[in-house]
């Protein structure tokens, strides 16, 4: 909980600003992808399979065009230039050619005058399926038909796999991998599979602008890299195709690849007409990619007083129906296996498979939340196994700068683990609340299941860290451009998308500051009059646009100063400290980093558990987060209230269940996401040591309270259960059964 | 699709009787949803909200007769709430607070879904749905309204015009178990009741409800009684093991309320 | 079919097909685009409007029960430029991130704070248990509704 309201200041790095789209939304003035109208507009809809794998044997649109109201209908015939896209590999039919891979694949598309219109030609179109055995178990899938004969990911410096369905395998070989230690602890975990669910649905406005070209407004988390998959399926040059940013409702990941983008414009190019598609809640679950499901078996081993001496890993990630960020996932889980500790030697081995299940790719904490859940729990298990105090043992192996990463990176910038772990356990949490209580303020809640019978307290502990930005040698950059007036205001153009994670202050707090000036306003992001900001996303925004931004506007005044009394327009592309891939043998740098820093979230959660039913309750959090310098507290806070309640999700209600590759609960009465009653109060410390490399010392702060908080509320639920839970989410069943 | 809005109680039989193919709507709950996710189009809908002979409650000689127009909301804030206590505890865990301001017990009947969270409590209370239509009006056991998953004894041409039922001022509560703290649909709920009797029954644990009794002096086995009567099943709600695990679980902490 | 109902104290009338939700009705046809389309199943709140003065979502209403009644959007809140106190409440505490949930909340918290004008951390939690909100984790918004009430 924080203070109600505090003094707003005016708006320069590392004060508390005021959001400037947030009057705007408080009225329902802002424009989300959602709400865009335009005269003559047309609706999309989007036709999908019904199976998880089958073979189309035909598809008929006849009696579908000549349905009321109805302008188009495409299939992949009508796709003009590049028949698949992806955000890394092109191994995605914009629309399914001859079959299907994952329930829910986009088959056809409709436009009509009303969008009920078009539901009902999309039910006229026959499509004739055969359908295949799925390959539904990722454990299964090594051994099953090859999904991708023709290997998308191959070639791209992975290690070398002929394994059928392998997206990447990935080998990180640390010191002596058969070092013993003194002491050995093992387990097998699983994760299940999260969903973003970002409020807003994905949607879209396609605008033909009458010269063959198109203009799309879309809520996404990369304008640039969106026009770089959609230009050459539309065979249209990029100049032709302009991507704008519409009010984006939450993204988390799930925007990352392409949703309506291409369809909308194949539809609004073939009618002439604008073309607006919104997916409905269930359309949804299948419109984006989800959170790895993860198994993962570990065993840590130890000396005697607690240091680790090996660590080995295996990881195993359902990638789903394509390759989305797979390879990066794979990368990333094996990367923070370990956690924030320093381990001599270490064996991890990482694979993301191919399946019939829905498509994963990015969402917040990207593999390092799963390897998170395991790695804390074994970090418990051996506290138990050595007697010793589980945060002292934290503190022990706690990462420095200096000590070394398993894949050989030293750690050359800031890395407070040990002050964010003195921080969090020492919040004190409140004392326990006695009874008799209003029943919202015991596990099961609303629900009147308990007056207290049942119920024990528990009290957990766990610390997660990931990385910073773009790794392994991908070009990570950010462009901005400052048009500064000699009448003292400035316009700044930047393309980072404003998913509601506040990017927007960061920007004209950052040009304020460099300006010296309060009149500062931000251009619409567009693809067209700037160039690429890279994506809202690995934590990384904050970082690269506030180093963006600096820079141009450094630029300007010294432009400025060249021409006195003119106006400048300069733009600066910013990069951070380069990375390199890892060796695809033994998953060591090539360099002198595949990362290019890191932050860490340390967390202490109370829960209470109703143990006779396996309900629980949340009652208090603590965390600790090492934050670099905080650009805007009230907000940075916030980050952290908000990635601990999507671990909370994980960690008790949130995962997308599925039987034959089949989605079983695409509706938000059967996938639950934290309600006001489920969220206890957050106290946050915020661990200002700034990043070396980091333009004012910033770090991104989405990430860490997210990969942390499901291992830091699972560790409290076995406090109080005694059981073992090794699955997240955590079910009643697990617990009272 | 039509729309057809009476504004009267026998307007809206005679509609019913000339379309018995029309799907009533009063609060929505169910409805809408299955209208916004094109799981329905039905050709006709009987939009009851401007019929108010369907709202509130009265009183006849000791009975009470709800309405089937009352709303969750009215049941949980009002003057009910101390004659019907496992109604309103039920009523406070239905769906969000805007459900409740629109949802109502006679929706909750027409649906018929084995997680209906009126049906447990009204059951305990040997509650009767009043069925009207232009023949007349007859009166049917809650328990024996609902036929089925989804299914109840409701005509073609008739409509659920109220509930009867006379308050047995038992000591009475009702539970409902879901995956999170509020608006949720039942894993599994239950009511019991305790006068000279006990009584329970389940939401959730079977395809229809089923009104479980025992003498005051069975309590003992009466956990196990609740479990055994129930036939639960494992979908993705819950599994078939926890849902009768958590009824003997629930029934044993009812009845420490019921007979404290 | 024609569908008349008042809107934030005025008359407003449209054309809609009968199986449209009164939200669809607002959003596309009446230009009411403020109450948010998260979910369309009553389980986020977004949507949430006052119909006659009861807090409702906006999903689960037919277009056409709303003919000849009030609705009370999120865009009738505000008079002119000054903000409801409610809204300069969830501005001034950082209770919006994405902001898509921030309609159906702001119009929430007005509906408690006009039945209970000094809510308990209870009541408030409660009373927004039906508004889900996927980027703040609450504890802002619990802050903005204090905030609020105090004001």
């Amino acid at each position: 909980m924080t203070q109600a309201v505090r003094q707003l200041q005016v708006g320069r790095v590392g004060e508390l600003v005021p959001r400037v789209d947030a009057p705007p939304k408080v009225k329902g003035e802002f424009a989300y992808a959602s709400d865009l109208v335009v005269p003559g507009m047309l609706w999309g809809h989007t036709l999908r399979s019904p199976w998880s794998h089958a073979r189309i044997v035909s598809i008929d649109i006849s009696e579908a065009v000549s349905m009321p109201g109805v302008h188009a209908v495409l299939t992949h015939d009508d796709v003009p230039g590049q028949k698949t896209y992806g955000l890394e590999f092109p191994d995605q039919p914009v629309l399914a050619i001859d079959r299907v891979l994952y329930y829910g694949e986009p088959v056809a598309l409709v436009a009509a005058e009303h969008p009920e219109q078009a539901r009902r030609a999309a039910d006229r179109i026959r499509v004739e399926y055969e359908p295949l055995e799925p390959v539904a178990d990722m454990e299964r899938a090594l051994d099953s038909p090859d999904l991708h004969p023709e290997k998308p990911t191959r070639g791209h410096g992975y290690r070398e796999d002929d394994r059928a369905n392998v997206v990447r395998h990935l080998v990180i070989r640390h010191g002596d991998p058969d070092a013993e230690g003194d002491v050995s602890v093992s387990g097998y975990y699983e994760v299940g599979s999260q969903d973003q669910a970002f409020l807003g649905p994905e949607s879209g406005l396609a605008v033909p602008d009458g010269e063959g070209g198109v203009d799309i407004y879309v809520a996404t988390q990369w304008l640039h890299v969106d026009r770089a998959q959609v230009a050459p399926c539309l065979d249209l040059p990029l100049e032709q195709v302009r991507i704008h940013l519409a009010g984006v409702g939450g993204a988390f990941g799930g925007r990352e690849d392409l949703s309506m983008q291409i369809h909308g414009a194949l539809l609004a190019l073939h009618t002439s007409r604008p073309v607006k598609i919104v997916y409905d809640r269930e359309e949804s679950f299948t419109g984006h990619v989800h959170r790895h499901p993860a198994r993962m078996w570990c065993e840590h081993r130890a000396r005697r007083d607690g240091k680790l001496v090996n660590v080995r890993f295996r990881i195993l990630l359902d990638g789903g129906a394509y390759a989305s960020s797979s390879t990066a996932v794979a990368s990333n889980a094996a990367s923070f296996a370990l956690g924030p500790y320093e381990s001599p030697n270490a064996l991890i081995e990482s694979t993301a498979v191919y399946t019939n299940n829905p498509p994963c790719g990015a969402m917040r904490g990207f593999g390092a939340v799963q390897t998170c859940f395991a790695a804390e729990a074994q970090m418990d298990r051996l506290a138990a196994a050595l007697g010793i105090d589980p945060v002292e043992l934290r503190l022990l192996n706690a990462l420095k700068p200096g000590d070394v990463l398993p894949t050989g990176q030293a750690i050359t910038g800031s890395m407070p683990v040990a002050e964010c772990i003195r921080a969090a356990a020492a919040l004190a949490p409140p004392a326990p609340e006695p009874l008799p209580r209003d029943v919202i303020r015991l596990p099961g809640g609303a629900g009147n299941t308990t007056n207290g019978d049942g119920v024990r307290r528990g009290v957990g502990f766990a610390v997660g860290f990931k990385n910073i930005a773009y790794s392994e040698g991908f070009d990570d950059y950010c462009a901005a451009r400052v048009r500064l007036s000699p009448d003292a205001w400035a316009e700044v153009h930047c393309a980072a998308a404003e998913v509601g994670q506040g990017v927007t202050g960061v920007i004209l707090q950052v040009a304020r500051t460099e300006l010296g000036i309060d009149d500062v306003r931000l251009a619409p992001g567009q693809t067209a009059t700037v160039e690429s900001a890279g994506s809202a996303s690995a934590s990384r925004m904050t970082w690269m646009a506030a180093g963006a931004v600096r820079d141009a506007c450094r630029a300007a005044l010294e432009e400025q100063a060249r021409r006195p009394g003119e106006e400048v327009d300069v733009e600066r592309i910013y990069r951070h400290p380069r990375t390199t891939p890892l060796d695809p043998e033994t998953g060591q740098i090539t360099g002198e980093r595949a990362h290019v820093a890191f932050a860490t979230c340390a967390m202490k959660v109370v829960t209470e558990v109703d143990v006779d039913l396996g309900l629980t309750r949340v009652v208090w959090i603590g965390a600790a987060q090492d934050v670099g310098r905080a650009v805007n507290p009230q907000q940075v806070e916030g980050q952290i209230e908000g990635g601990t309640a999507q671990g909370l999700g994980l960690a008790l209600m949130e995962e997308i269940q599925t039987r034959d590759g089949l989605i079983t609960n695409a509706s938000f009465t059967d996938y639950l996401i934290p309600t006001a009653l489920d969220m206890p109060p957050v106290e946050s410390v915020l661990i200002e040591d700034p990043e070396p490399d980091a333009p004012y010392g910033v770090k991104g702060v989405g990430e860490p309270p997210t990969v942390v908080s499901s291992a830091a509320i699972a560790s409290a639920l076995r406090d109080a259960t005694g059981r073992e839970l090794t699955r997240i989410p955590v079910r009643p069943d697990d617990i009272c059964l | 699709m039509d729309v057809l809005t009476p504004t009267t109680l026998v307007e809206a039989l005679r509609l019913k009787a000339e379309h018995p193919d029309a799907w009533a709507i009063q609060g929505g709950t169910d409805l809408m949803v299955a209208l916004n996710f094109d799981r329905a189009r039905p050709e006709r809908v009987l939009n009851l909200n401007e019929v108010r002979e369907l709202r509130g409650f009265t009183r006849q000689n000791g009975s009470l007769r709800l309405a089937s127009g009352l709303t969750y909301a009215e049941i949980e804030h009002g003057e009910l709430r101390d004659e019907l206590p496992a109604l309103a505890e039920a009523s406070r865990t239905v769906g969000s607070p805007q459900i409740r301001n629109r949802g109502t017990i006679g929706g909750n009947l027409g649906t018929a879904s084995p997680a209906g969270d009126a049906i447990p409590p009204l059951a305990v209370e040997r509650a009767e749905v009043e069925c009207a239509s232009v023949r007349g009006t007859r009166r049917v056991p809650v328990t024996d309204f609902i036929t089925g998953v989804k299914r109840n004894a409701l005509e073609q041409d008739e409509l659920i015009t109220a509930v009867w039922l006379s308050p047995s001022r038992a000591p009475q509560t009702f539970m409902k178990i879901g995956p999170r703290n509020a608006m949720v649909i039942a894993v599994v709920s239950l009511a019991v009741a305790a006068d000279d009797e006990l009584r329970a029954c389940f939401g959730s644990a079977a395809p229809r409800p089923v009104l479980v009794t025992a003498p005051r002096d069975e309590a003992s086995s009466f956990p196990e009684r609740v479990a055994e009567a129930a036939a639960p099943i494992d979908d993705v709600r819950g599994s078939e093991r926890y849902r009768r695990h958590a009824l003997r679980v629930l029934t044993e902490r009812a009845l420490k309320r019921v007979l404290a | 079919m024609r569908v008349s109902l008042t809107i934030n104290g005025e008359r407003h009338e449209a054309d809609c097909w009968e199986g449209e939700s009164l939200l669809f009705a607002l959003r596309e046809k009446l230009g009411f685009p403020g109450s948010k389309n998260a979910c369309e199943q009553g389980e986020c709140g977004s949507c949430s409007v006052l119909y006659d003065g009861t807090l409702v979502c906006a999903c689960l209403v037919l277009a056409a029960q709303a003919d000849g009644h009030e609705v009370t959007t999120v865009e009738g809140l505000a008079e002119g430029e000054e903000l409801h106190p409610v809204q300069q409440a969830f501005v001034d505490a950082g209770a919006v991130q994405c902001g898509f949930c921030t309609p159906g909340l702001v119009v929430a918290t007005a509906d408690l704070l006009r039945r209970s004008p000094d809510p308990s951390d209870d009541e408030i939690r409660e009373a927004l248990s039906g508004n889900l909100c996927r980027c703040t984790g609450y504890a802002k918004i619990f802050d903005a509704v204090r905030a609020a009430a105090r004001s």
